[in-house]
Protein backbone atom coordinates (compact mmCIF):
# COMPACT_ATOMS: atom_id res chain seq x y z
CA UNK A 1 0.00 0.00 0.00
CA UNK A 2 1.30 3.19 -1.31
CA UNK A 3 1.31 6.62 1.43
CA UNK A 4 2.81 9.85 1.99
CA UNK A 5 4.97 9.23 4.54
CA UNK A 6 8.90 9.27 5.33
CA UNK A 7 9.37 6.50 8.16
CA UNK A 8 5.96 4.86 9.42
CA UNK A 9 7.47 5.50 13.23
CA UNK A 10 7.17 9.75 12.53
CA UNK A 11 3.63 9.89 11.17
CA UNK A 12 1.88 11.02 13.42
CA UNK A 13 4.49 13.49 14.84
CA UNK A 14 4.90 14.43 11.62
CA UNK A 15 1.57 15.36 10.68
CA UNK A 16 1.06 17.01 14.40
CA UNK A 17 4.14 19.34 13.31
CA UNK A 18 1.93 19.99 9.65
CA UNK A 19 -1.14 20.56 11.89
CA UNK A 20 0.84 23.59 13.79
CA UNK A 21 2.21 24.78 10.59
CA UNK A 22 -1.05 24.88 8.47
CA UNK A 23 -2.98 26.44 12.21
CA UNK A 24 -0.48 29.12 13.16
CA UNK A 25 -3.41 31.45 14.25
CA UNK A 26 -5.90 29.01 15.61
CA UNK A 27 -4.03 26.10 17.44
CA UNK A 28 -0.46 25.71 19.34
CA UNK A 29 0.23 22.64 19.18
CA UNK A 30 3.10 20.79 21.80
CA UNK A 31 4.83 18.91 19.97
CA UNK A 32 6.63 16.84 22.94
CA UNK A 33 4.23 16.33 25.14
CA UNK A 34 1.76 15.08 22.17
CA UNK A 35 -1.03 17.18 22.54
CA UNK A 36 -3.21 20.37 20.10
CA UNK A 37 -4.71 23.16 21.98
CA UNK A 38 -6.57 26.49 20.98
CA UNK A 39 -4.16 29.11 20.76
CA UNK A 40 -5.73 31.05 23.51
CA UNK A 41 -6.06 28.63 26.81
CA UNK A 42 -6.22 28.69 29.09
CA UNK A 43 -9.42 31.06 29.39
CA UNK A 44 -10.21 32.07 33.02
CA UNK A 45 -13.23 30.93 34.29
CA UNK A 46 -14.66 28.79 30.78
CA UNK A 47 -15.23 25.17 31.18
CA UNK A 48 -12.84 23.30 29.12
CA UNK A 49 -13.16 19.91 27.09
CA UNK A 50 -10.43 17.73 25.96
CA UNK A 51 -10.94 14.90 23.80
CA UNK A 52 -8.37 12.19 22.21
CA UNK A 53 -7.96 8.93 20.93
CA UNK A 54 -6.09 6.96 18.53
CA UNK A 55 -4.89 8.99 15.12
CA UNK A 56 -6.19 7.91 12.18
CA UNK A 57 -9.74 8.94 12.19
CA UNK A 58 -8.80 12.83 11.18
CA UNK A 59 -10.77 15.71 11.52
CA UNK A 60 -11.22 13.91 14.92
CA UNK A 61 -9.83 14.69 17.32
CA UNK A 62 -7.35 17.81 16.46
CA UNK A 63 -9.03 19.18 13.65
CA UNK A 64 -12.13 20.19 16.53
CA UNK A 65 -9.63 22.31 18.50
CA UNK A 66 -11.10 26.07 18.69
CA UNK A 67 -13.38 28.51 18.89
CA UNK A 68 -16.89 26.63 20.14
CA UNK A 69 -15.71 23.31 20.45
CA UNK A 70 -12.48 21.37 22.00
CA UNK A 71 -10.34 23.14 23.96
CA UNK A 72 -7.61 20.47 23.46
CA UNK A 73 -6.76 16.98 21.84
CA UNK A 74 -4.12 14.37 22.47
CA UNK A 75 -3.10 12.03 19.28
CA UNK A 76 -2.46 8.35 20.38
CA UNK A 77 -0.41 6.46 18.16
CA UNK A 78 -2.54 5.12 14.99
CA UNK A 79 -5.37 3.42 16.50
CA UNK A 80 -4.46 3.46 19.85
CA UNK A 81 -5.27 5.63 22.65
CA UNK A 82 -3.37 8.49 24.53
CA UNK A 83 -1.41 7.60 27.52
CA UNK A 84 -2.75 9.51 31.24
CA UNK A 85 0.58 11.86 30.81
CA UNK A 86 -0.33 13.32 27.09
CA UNK A 87 -3.90 13.79 28.58
CA UNK A 88 -3.00 15.08 31.83
CA UNK A 89 -0.52 17.97 30.30
CA UNK A 90 -3.52 19.08 28.22
CA UNK A 91 -5.45 19.01 30.96
CA UNK A 92 -3.17 21.00 32.88
CA UNK A 93 -2.89 23.59 29.43
CA UNK A 94 -6.08 24.41 29.03
CA UNK A 95 -7.68 24.19 32.27
CA UNK A 96 -9.22 27.97 33.27
CA UNK A 97 -10.10 27.64 36.97
CA UNK A 98 -13.61 26.05 35.70
CA UNK A 99 -13.05 22.58 35.45
CA UNK A 100 -12.42 20.27 32.33
CA UNK A 101 -14.95 17.97 30.33
CA UNK A 102 -13.56 14.76 29.01
CA UNK A 103 -14.86 13.51 26.04
CA UNK A 104 -14.27 9.80 25.97
CA UNK A 105 -15.32 7.35 23.00
CA UNK A 106 -16.12 3.82 24.91
CA UNK A 107 -12.93 1.72 23.92
CA UNK A 108 -11.53 0.10 26.69
CA UNK A 109 -7.91 1.33 25.78
CA UNK A 110 -9.33 5.00 25.80
CA UNK A 111 -11.57 4.03 29.15
CA UNK A 112 -8.90 3.24 30.75
CA UNK A 113 -6.09 6.16 29.89
CA UNK A 114 -8.85 8.51 30.68
CA UNK A 115 -9.74 7.42 33.62
CA UNK A 116 -6.00 7.29 35.25
CA UNK A 117 -5.51 10.84 33.88
CA UNK A 118 -8.75 12.27 35.63
CA UNK A 119 -7.65 10.63 38.84
CA UNK A 120 -4.00 12.32 38.28
CA UNK A 121 -5.75 15.74 37.35
CA UNK A 122 -8.10 15.32 40.47
CA UNK A 123 -4.96 15.01 42.66
CA UNK A 124 -3.50 18.51 41.37
CA UNK A 125 -6.85 19.79 42.29
CA UNK A 126 -8.32 20.21 38.90
CA UNK A 127 -12.19 19.33 38.43
CA UNK A 128 -12.71 16.72 35.73
CA UNK A 129 -15.81 15.46 34.42
CA UNK A 130 -16.28 12.43 31.71
CA UNK A 131 -18.61 12.51 28.77
CA UNK A 132 -18.40 8.51 27.80
CA UNK A 133 -19.63 8.26 24.09
CA UNK A 134 -21.07 5.28 22.43
CA UNK A 135 -23.77 5.32 19.66
CA UNK A 136 -22.76 2.31 17.86
CA UNK A 137 -25.43 0.02 17.36
CA UNK A 138 -23.99 -2.12 15.83
CA UNK A 139 -22.53 -3.91 18.98
CA UNK A 140 -24.96 -5.27 21.44
CA UNK A 141 -24.42 -3.18 24.70
CA UNK A 142 -24.53 -6.03 27.25
CA UNK A 143 -22.54 -7.76 29.80
CA UNK A 144 -20.83 -9.81 27.39
CA UNK A 145 -18.87 -6.93 25.38
CA UNK A 146 -17.23 -4.02 26.36
CA UNK A 147 -20.36 -1.92 25.54
CA UNK A 148 -21.27 0.06 22.10
CA UNK A 149 -18.10 2.25 20.66
CA UNK A 150 -18.14 5.62 20.06
CA UNK A 151 -18.05 6.67 16.35
CA UNK A 152 -19.96 9.39 14.55
CA UNK A 153 -21.84 10.84 17.90
CA UNK A 154 -18.16 12.04 19.02
CA UNK A 155 -18.69 15.06 16.93
CA UNK A 156 -22.15 16.19 17.87
CA UNK A 157 -21.08 15.76 21.63
CA UNK A 158 -18.03 18.38 21.36
CA UNK A 159 -19.92 20.45 18.69
CA UNK A 160 -22.65 20.87 21.28
CA UNK A 161 -21.07 20.62 24.91
CA UNK A 162 -18.28 23.13 23.41
CA UNK A 163 -20.69 25.75 22.28
CA UNK A 164 -22.22 25.19 26.17
CA UNK A 165 -18.47 25.82 27.43
CA UNK A 166 -18.28 28.89 25.22
CA UNK A 167 -21.49 30.67 25.97
CA UNK A 168 -20.59 30.20 29.73
CA UNK A 169 -21.89 26.91 31.04
CA UNK A 170 -21.03 25.56 34.10
CA UNK A 171 -18.76 22.01 34.31
CA UNK A 172 -21.70 20.45 35.24
CA UNK A 173 -24.05 21.76 32.47
CA UNK A 174 -21.39 21.18 29.81
CA UNK A 175 -20.90 17.57 31.07
CA UNK A 176 -24.82 17.22 31.25
CA UNK A 177 -25.60 18.42 27.19
CA UNK A 178 -22.55 15.87 26.18
CA UNK A 179 -24.29 12.97 27.68
CA UNK A 180 -27.69 14.35 26.05
CA UNK A 181 -26.70 14.40 22.86
CA UNK A 182 -24.54 10.73 23.56
CA UNK A 183 -28.08 9.04 24.61
CA UNK A 184 -30.12 10.49 21.53
CA UNK A 185 -27.50 9.31 18.99
CA UNK A 186 -27.04 6.27 17.35
CA UNK A 187 -24.47 5.41 14.60
CA UNK A 188 -24.21 2.36 12.53
CA UNK A 189 -21.46 1.67 9.34
CA UNK A 190 -20.79 0.04 6.64
CA UNK A 191 -17.00 -0.89 5.03
CA UNK A 192 -16.57 -1.43 1.88
CA UNK A 193 -12.42 -1.84 2.13
CA UNK A 194 -10.10 -1.86 5.00
CA UNK A 195 -8.19 0.78 5.72
CA UNK A 196 -4.01 0.15 5.84
CA UNK A 197 -2.17 1.46 8.98
CA UNK A 198 1.28 2.92 8.11
CA UNK A 199 3.40 0.49 10.62
CA UNK A 200 1.06 -2.54 8.97
CA UNK A 201 1.56 -1.35 5.62
CA UNK A 202 -1.23 -3.63 4.22
CA UNK A 203 -5.03 -3.75 4.75
CA UNK A 204 -6.39 -4.45 8.18
CA UNK A 205 -8.82 -7.26 6.42
CA UNK A 206 -9.38 -8.77 2.74
CA UNK A 207 -12.58 -8.59 1.85
CA UNK A 208 -13.89 -9.67 -1.54
CA UNK A 209 -14.76 -7.79 -4.68
CA UNK A 210 -18.72 -8.13 -4.29
CA UNK A 211 -18.13 -8.34 -0.24
CA UNK A 212 -19.27 -5.69 2.29
CA UNK A 213 -18.49 -5.39 6.07
CA UNK A 214 -21.36 -4.85 7.88
CA UNK A 215 -21.06 -2.99 11.32
CA UNK A 216 -17.63 -1.63 11.37
CA UNK A 217 -15.97 0.29 13.91
CA UNK A 218 -13.12 3.31 13.28
CA UNK A 219 -10.20 1.05 14.05
CA UNK A 220 -9.58 -1.12 11.19
CA UNK A 221 -11.84 -4.21 13.34
CA UNK A 222 -13.89 -6.54 11.22
CA UNK A 223 -17.56 -5.79 11.79
CA UNK A 224 -20.42 -7.81 12.93
CA UNK A 225 -21.26 -10.12 9.76
CA UNK A 226 -19.85 -10.04 6.33
CA UNK A 227 -22.69 -9.70 3.16
CA UNK A 228 -23.01 -9.52 -0.28
CA UNK A 229 -22.75 -5.59 -1.52
CA UNK A 230 -26.23 -4.29 -2.17
CA UNK A 231 -27.34 -1.01 -3.70
CA UNK A 232 -27.05 2.02 -1.70
CA UNK A 233 -30.55 2.45 -1.03
CA UNK A 234 -31.39 -0.92 0.19
CA UNK A 235 -28.03 -0.39 2.43
CA UNK A 236 -29.04 2.64 3.88
CA UNK A 237 -32.71 1.40 4.88
CA UNK A 238 -30.91 -1.67 6.82
CA UNK A 239 -28.63 1.08 8.81
CA UNK A 240 -31.74 3.09 9.50
CA UNK A 241 -33.66 0.21 10.40
CA UNK A 242 -31.27 -0.61 12.99
CA UNK A 243 -30.37 3.02 14.42
CA UNK A 244 -34.11 3.82 14.67
CA UNK A 245 -35.15 0.42 16.58
CA UNK A 246 -31.86 1.39 18.82
CA UNK A 247 -33.30 5.29 19.46
CA UNK A 248 -37.03 5.44 18.26
CA UNK A 249 -37.67 8.32 16.74
CA UNK A 250 -41.60 9.50 17.08
CA UNK A 251 -43.15 11.26 14.33
CA UNK A 252 -42.84 14.91 14.43
CA UNK A 253 -39.38 14.48 16.54
CA UNK A 254 -36.44 16.64 15.03
CA UNK A 255 -32.84 14.97 14.03
CA UNK A 256 -29.49 16.14 13.15
CA UNK A 257 -28.42 13.78 10.42
CA UNK A 258 -24.61 13.38 10.17
CA UNK A 259 -23.39 11.13 6.98
CA UNK A 260 -19.68 10.18 7.34
CA UNK A 261 -17.56 9.30 4.88
CA UNK A 262 -14.63 6.68 6.81
CA UNK A 263 -11.80 8.39 4.60
CA UNK A 264 -12.07 6.31 1.01
CA UNK A 265 -15.56 7.36 -0.02
CA UNK A 266 -16.07 10.07 -2.63
CA UNK A 267 -18.32 13.05 -1.68
CA UNK A 268 -20.77 11.92 -4.69
CA UNK A 269 -21.33 8.46 -2.94
CA UNK A 270 -22.00 10.31 0.46
CA UNK A 271 -24.39 12.76 -1.59
CA UNK A 272 -25.77 10.11 -2.90
CA UNK A 273 -26.24 8.08 0.82
CA UNK A 274 -27.46 11.03 1.91
CA UNK A 275 -30.35 11.66 -0.66
CA UNK A 276 -31.36 7.99 0.38
CA UNK A 277 -31.20 8.58 3.96
CA UNK A 278 -33.76 12.07 3.66
CA UNK A 279 -36.25 9.96 1.39
CA UNK A 280 -36.58 7.35 4.13
CA UNK A 281 -36.67 9.73 7.19
CA UNK A 282 -39.60 12.15 5.32
CA UNK A 283 -41.03 8.81 4.81
CA UNK A 284 -41.05 8.06 8.75
CA UNK A 285 -42.54 11.42 9.51
CA UNK A 286 -38.97 12.52 11.00
CA UNK A 287 -37.85 16.15 10.54
CA UNK A 288 -33.81 16.60 9.76
CA UNK A 289 -33.61 20.16 11.07
CA UNK A 290 -30.15 20.13 10.69
CA UNK A 291 -27.34 17.68 8.54
CA UNK A 292 -23.87 17.12 7.59
CA UNK A 293 -22.08 15.04 4.64
CA UNK A 294 -18.40 14.31 4.73
CA UNK A 295 -15.33 12.53 6.10
CA UNK A 296 -14.98 13.37 10.01
CA UNK A 297 -15.03 10.84 12.08
CA UNK A 298 -12.69 8.11 9.27
CA UNK A 299 -10.86 5.04 9.66
CA UNK A 300 -7.68 5.88 8.02
CA UNK A 301 -8.29 5.25 4.15
CA UNK A 302 -11.24 3.27 4.84
CA UNK A 303 -13.87 3.33 1.67
CA UNK A 304 -16.94 3.32 3.96
CA UNK A 305 -19.76 5.32 5.71
CA UNK A 306 -21.29 5.51 8.90
CA UNK A 307 -25.03 7.13 9.81
CA UNK A 308 -25.49 9.03 13.15
CA UNK A 309 -29.25 9.90 13.44
CA UNK A 310 -29.61 12.22 16.90
CA UNK A 311 -32.78 13.28 18.04
CA UNK A 312 -32.91 16.94 18.96
CA UNK A 313 -34.37 19.72 21.18
CA UNK A 314 -34.54 22.87 20.13
CA UNK A 315 -32.11 23.76 22.56
CA UNK A 316 -29.24 21.27 20.74
CA UNK A 317 -29.99 23.40 17.54
CA UNK A 318 -29.55 26.48 19.12
CA UNK A 319 -25.75 25.22 19.89
CA UNK A 320 -24.95 23.11 17.14
CA UNK A 321 -25.86 26.54 14.98
CA UNK A 322 -23.08 28.68 17.48
CA UNK A 323 -20.20 29.94 16.00
CA UNK A 324 -17.34 27.15 15.54
CA UNK A 325 -14.17 27.36 14.60
CA UNK A 326 -11.84 25.16 14.06
CA UNK A 327 -10.00 22.99 10.94
CA UNK A 328 -12.38 20.50 10.51
CA UNK A 329 -15.69 22.53 10.94
CA UNK A 330 -16.70 26.11 10.55
CA UNK A 331 -19.43 28.73 10.09
CA UNK A 332 -20.85 31.65 11.95
CA UNK A 333 -17.55 32.74 13.10
CA UNK B 1 14.77 -12.84 43.00
CA UNK B 2 17.44 -10.47 42.88
CA UNK B 3 17.94 -6.71 41.14
CA UNK B 4 19.89 -8.03 38.04
CA UNK B 5 17.25 -11.10 37.23
CA UNK B 6 14.43 -8.61 37.56
CA UNK B 7 16.50 -7.04 34.87
CA UNK B 8 17.19 -9.81 32.84
CA UNK B 9 13.54 -11.06 33.09
CA UNK B 10 12.10 -7.63 31.74
CA UNK B 11 14.96 -7.27 28.98
CA UNK B 12 14.49 -11.18 27.94
CA UNK B 13 10.54 -10.26 27.61
CA UNK B 14 11.20 -7.18 25.23
CA UNK B 15 12.88 -9.81 23.24
CA UNK B 16 10.16 -11.56 23.22
CA UNK B 17 7.97 -9.15 22.11
CA UNK B 18 10.04 -7.86 19.51
CA UNK B 19 10.64 -11.30 17.96
CA UNK B 20 7.17 -12.37 18.28
CA UNK B 21 5.82 -8.95 17.35
CA UNK B 22 4.27 -9.78 13.45
CA UNK B 23 2.98 -12.35 15.49
CA UNK B 24 1.03 -10.92 17.72
CA UNK B 25 -0.09 -7.93 15.23
CA UNK B 26 -1.57 -10.91 13.12
CA UNK B 27 -2.97 -12.48 15.79
CA UNK B 28 -4.26 -8.80 16.73
CA UNK B 29 -5.51 -7.97 12.95
CA UNK B 30 -7.38 -11.00 12.96
CA UNK B 31 -9.66 -9.91 15.93
CA UNK B 32 -8.81 -5.97 16.85
CA UNK B 33 -6.80 -3.49 15.47
CA UNK B 34 -3.78 -4.90 14.19
CA UNK B 35 -1.24 -2.86 16.56
CA UNK B 36 -0.28 -5.22 19.74
CA UNK B 37 3.22 -6.31 18.36
CA UNK B 38 4.16 -2.87 17.87
CA UNK B 39 2.57 -1.30 20.82
CA UNK B 40 4.41 -4.28 23.31
CA UNK B 41 7.34 -3.78 21.36
CA UNK B 42 7.55 0.49 21.64
CA UNK B 43 6.54 -0.32 25.41
CA UNK B 44 8.96 -2.85 26.34
CA UNK B 45 11.89 -1.60 24.72
CA UNK B 46 11.59 2.18 26.30
CA UNK B 47 11.19 -0.12 29.60
CA UNK B 48 15.03 -1.75 29.04
CA UNK B 49 15.74 1.96 27.96
CA UNK B 50 14.59 3.73 31.34
CA UNK B 51 15.99 0.58 33.37
CA UNK B 52 19.25 0.99 31.78
CA UNK B 53 19.70 4.94 32.32
CA UNK B 54 18.74 4.44 35.87
CA UNK B 55 18.89 1.51 37.17
CA UNK B 56 16.79 0.85 40.45
CA UNK B 57 18.34 -0.86 43.43
CA UNK B 58 15.25 -2.62 44.78
CA UNK B 59 13.68 -5.25 42.85
CA UNK B 60 9.94 -3.82 43.70
CA UNK B 61 11.23 0.08 42.52
CA UNK B 62 12.45 -1.86 39.36
CA UNK B 63 8.86 -2.90 38.52
CA UNK B 64 7.27 -0.12 39.85
CA UNK B 65 8.93 1.77 37.37
CA UNK B 66 8.92 -0.45 34.18
CA UNK B 67 5.34 -0.55 34.66
CA UNK B 68 5.03 3.31 35.09
CA UNK B 69 7.47 3.15 31.79
CA UNK B 70 4.39 1.17 30.04
CA UNK B 71 1.70 3.19 31.12
CA UNK B 72 3.34 6.37 29.88
CA UNK B 73 4.73 4.81 27.05
CA UNK B 74 2.18 2.25 25.25
CA UNK B 75 -1.52 3.34 25.26
CA UNK B 76 -4.05 1.19 23.77
CA UNK B 77 -5.15 -1.06 26.96
CA UNK B 78 -2.34 -3.09 26.78
CA UNK B 79 -0.50 -0.17 28.45
CA UNK B 80 -2.75 0.33 30.97
CA UNK B 81 -3.03 -3.46 31.82
CA UNK B 82 0.83 -4.29 31.95
CA UNK B 83 1.94 -1.36 33.37
CA UNK B 84 -0.85 -1.83 35.84
CA UNK B 85 0.17 -4.92 36.18
CA UNK B 86 3.91 -4.53 36.92
CA UNK B 87 3.44 -1.53 39.12
CA UNK B 88 1.18 -3.80 41.50
CA UNK B 89 3.76 -6.59 41.43
CA UNK B 90 6.57 -4.07 42.64
CA UNK B 91 4.68 -2.22 44.77
CA UNK B 92 3.74 -5.97 46.68
CA UNK B 93 7.02 -6.55 46.88
CA UNK B 94 9.41 -6.02 50.41
CA UNK B 95 11.88 -3.56 50.12
CA UNK B 96 15.75 -4.59 49.53
CA UNK B 97 17.41 -5.71 46.39
CA UNK B 98 16.77 -9.55 46.61
CA UNK B 99 12.97 -10.75 47.37
CA UNK B 100 11.93 -14.44 48.26
CA UNK B 101 10.21 -16.72 46.05
CA UNK B 102 6.72 -16.67 48.39
CA UNK B 103 7.17 -12.92 47.89
CA UNK B 104 7.39 -12.83 44.05
CA UNK B 105 3.93 -15.33 44.48
CA UNK B 106 2.31 -12.60 45.90
CA UNK B 107 3.69 -9.94 43.95
CA UNK B 108 2.37 -11.75 40.71
CA UNK B 109 -0.95 -12.22 42.85
CA UNK B 110 -1.10 -8.42 43.16
CA UNK B 111 -0.75 -7.81 39.75
CA UNK B 112 -2.96 -9.94 38.04
CA UNK B 113 -5.28 -8.55 40.66
CA UNK B 114 -4.46 -5.44 38.97
CA UNK B 115 -5.50 -6.28 35.81
CA UNK B 116 -8.65 -7.75 36.73
CA UNK B 117 -9.30 -4.47 38.48
CA UNK B 118 -8.87 -2.34 36.00
CA UNK B 119 -10.19 -4.53 33.16
CA UNK B 120 -12.75 -6.26 34.53
CA UNK B 121 -12.17 -9.37 32.98
CA UNK B 122 -12.90 -13.05 34.29
CA UNK B 123 -11.52 -16.28 33.28
CA UNK B 124 -12.95 -17.23 30.27
CA UNK B 125 -13.38 -13.95 28.90
CA UNK B 126 -10.51 -14.05 25.77
CA UNK B 127 -7.93 -11.52 27.69
CA UNK B 128 -4.67 -11.72 29.50
CA UNK B 129 -6.39 -13.13 32.57
CA UNK B 130 -6.63 -16.28 30.75
CA UNK B 131 -2.87 -16.65 30.68
CA UNK B 132 -2.23 -15.11 33.53
CA UNK B 133 -4.16 -17.00 36.38
CA UNK B 134 -3.57 -20.37 35.01
CA UNK B 135 0.01 -19.55 35.16
CA UNK B 136 -0.14 -18.01 38.66
CA UNK B 137 -2.05 -21.29 39.81
CA UNK B 138 0.72 -23.11 38.75
CA UNK B 139 3.52 -21.36 39.88
CA UNK B 140 2.03 -21.11 43.42
CA UNK B 141 1.45 -24.65 43.29
CA UNK B 142 4.85 -25.50 42.24
CA UNK B 143 6.40 -22.84 45.02
CA UNK B 144 3.88 -25.42 47.47
CA UNK B 145 5.55 -28.36 46.48
CA UNK B 146 9.06 -27.14 47.26
CA UNK B 147 10.05 -26.15 43.76
CA UNK B 148 12.37 -23.39 43.53
CA UNK B 149 12.21 -20.27 41.24
CA UNK B 150 13.49 -21.99 37.65
CA UNK B 151 10.74 -25.09 38.57
CA UNK B 152 8.18 -22.91 39.35
CA UNK B 153 8.48 -20.55 36.80
CA UNK B 154 8.52 -23.09 34.00
CA UNK B 155 5.71 -24.70 35.42
CA UNK B 156 4.30 -21.02 34.81
CA UNK B 157 5.42 -20.73 31.14
CA UNK B 158 3.55 -24.21 30.56
CA UNK B 159 0.12 -23.28 32.05
CA UNK B 160 0.23 -19.70 30.21
CA UNK B 161 1.38 -21.45 26.74
CA UNK B 162 -1.70 -23.48 27.41
CA UNK B 163 -4.40 -20.95 28.37
CA UNK B 164 -3.45 -18.74 26.30
CA UNK B 165 -3.90 -21.24 23.25
CA UNK B 166 -6.88 -22.17 24.90
CA UNK B 167 -8.45 -18.89 24.23
CA UNK B 168 -8.76 -19.85 20.52
CA UNK B 169 -12.05 -21.39 20.94
CA UNK B 170 -13.84 -18.54 23.17
CA UNK B 171 -15.71 -15.70 22.36
CA UNK B 172 -14.13 -12.71 23.77
CA UNK B 173 -16.20 -10.61 26.18
CA UNK B 174 -13.76 -7.88 26.95
CA UNK B 175 -11.97 -5.27 24.92
CA UNK B 176 -12.00 -5.05 21.73
CA UNK B 177 -12.26 -8.30 19.87
CA UNK B 178 -15.76 -8.39 21.62
CA UNK B 179 -17.22 -6.34 19.05
CA UNK B 180 -16.89 -9.40 16.97
CA UNK B 181 -19.47 -11.53 18.97
CA UNK B 182 -19.38 -14.84 17.76
CA UNK B 183 -16.77 -14.08 15.16
CA UNK B 184 -13.85 -13.86 17.28
CA UNK B 185 -14.12 -17.61 18.29
CA UNK B 186 -11.19 -19.43 16.13
CA UNK B 187 -8.86 -16.91 16.67
CA UNK B 188 -5.97 -17.17 19.91
CA UNK B 189 -6.35 -13.93 21.83
CA UNK B 190 -3.24 -11.53 21.64
CA UNK B 191 -3.21 -10.14 25.03
CA UNK B 192 -2.99 -13.62 26.33
CA UNK B 193 -0.48 -14.45 23.64
CA UNK B 194 1.94 -11.64 25.10
CA UNK B 195 1.45 -12.82 28.09
CA UNK B 196 2.55 -16.06 27.82
CA UNK B 197 5.78 -14.70 25.95
CA UNK B 198 6.35 -12.80 29.41
CA UNK B 199 5.82 -16.29 31.12
CA UNK B 200 8.33 -17.96 29.06
CA UNK B 201 10.90 -15.12 29.32
CA UNK B 202 10.77 -15.36 33.06
CA UNK B 203 11.26 -19.61 32.28
CA UNK B 204 14.02 -18.76 29.86
CA UNK B 205 15.88 -16.48 32.43
CA UNK B 206 15.62 -18.38 35.52
CA UNK B 207 16.21 -21.88 33.76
Amino acid sequence: MKKFINDPADVVAEALAGLAAAHPDDLRVDVSEQYIARADAPRGGKVALVSGGGSGHEPLHGGFVGTGMLDAACPGEVFTSPVPDQILAATKAVDGGAGVVHVVKNYTGDVMNFQLAAELAADEGIAVETVLVDDDVAVENSTWTAGRRGTGATLLVEKIAGARAEEGGKLAEVAAIGREVNTASASFAYALTAGTTPAAGRPGFDLPEDEIEVGVGIHGEPGRRREKLRPARELVRSALDAILEAKPVNDGDQVIVLVNGLGGTPLLELYLVYGEVATVLAERGVRVARRLVGNYVTSLDMAGMSLTVTRVTDEMIRLWDAPVRTPGLRWGA
Amino acid sequence: MDVALALAWLRASAGAVAAESDRLTRLDSAIGDGDHGVNMNRGFAAVVAALDATPPDAVGALFVKAGGTLISKVGGASGPLYGSALRALGKALPPGPEVELAALAGGLEAGLEAVRKLGGAEPGDKTIVDAYRPALDAFEEAVAGGADLAGAAAAAARAADEGARATTAMQARKGRASYLGERSIGHQDPGATSTALIFKALADVTA
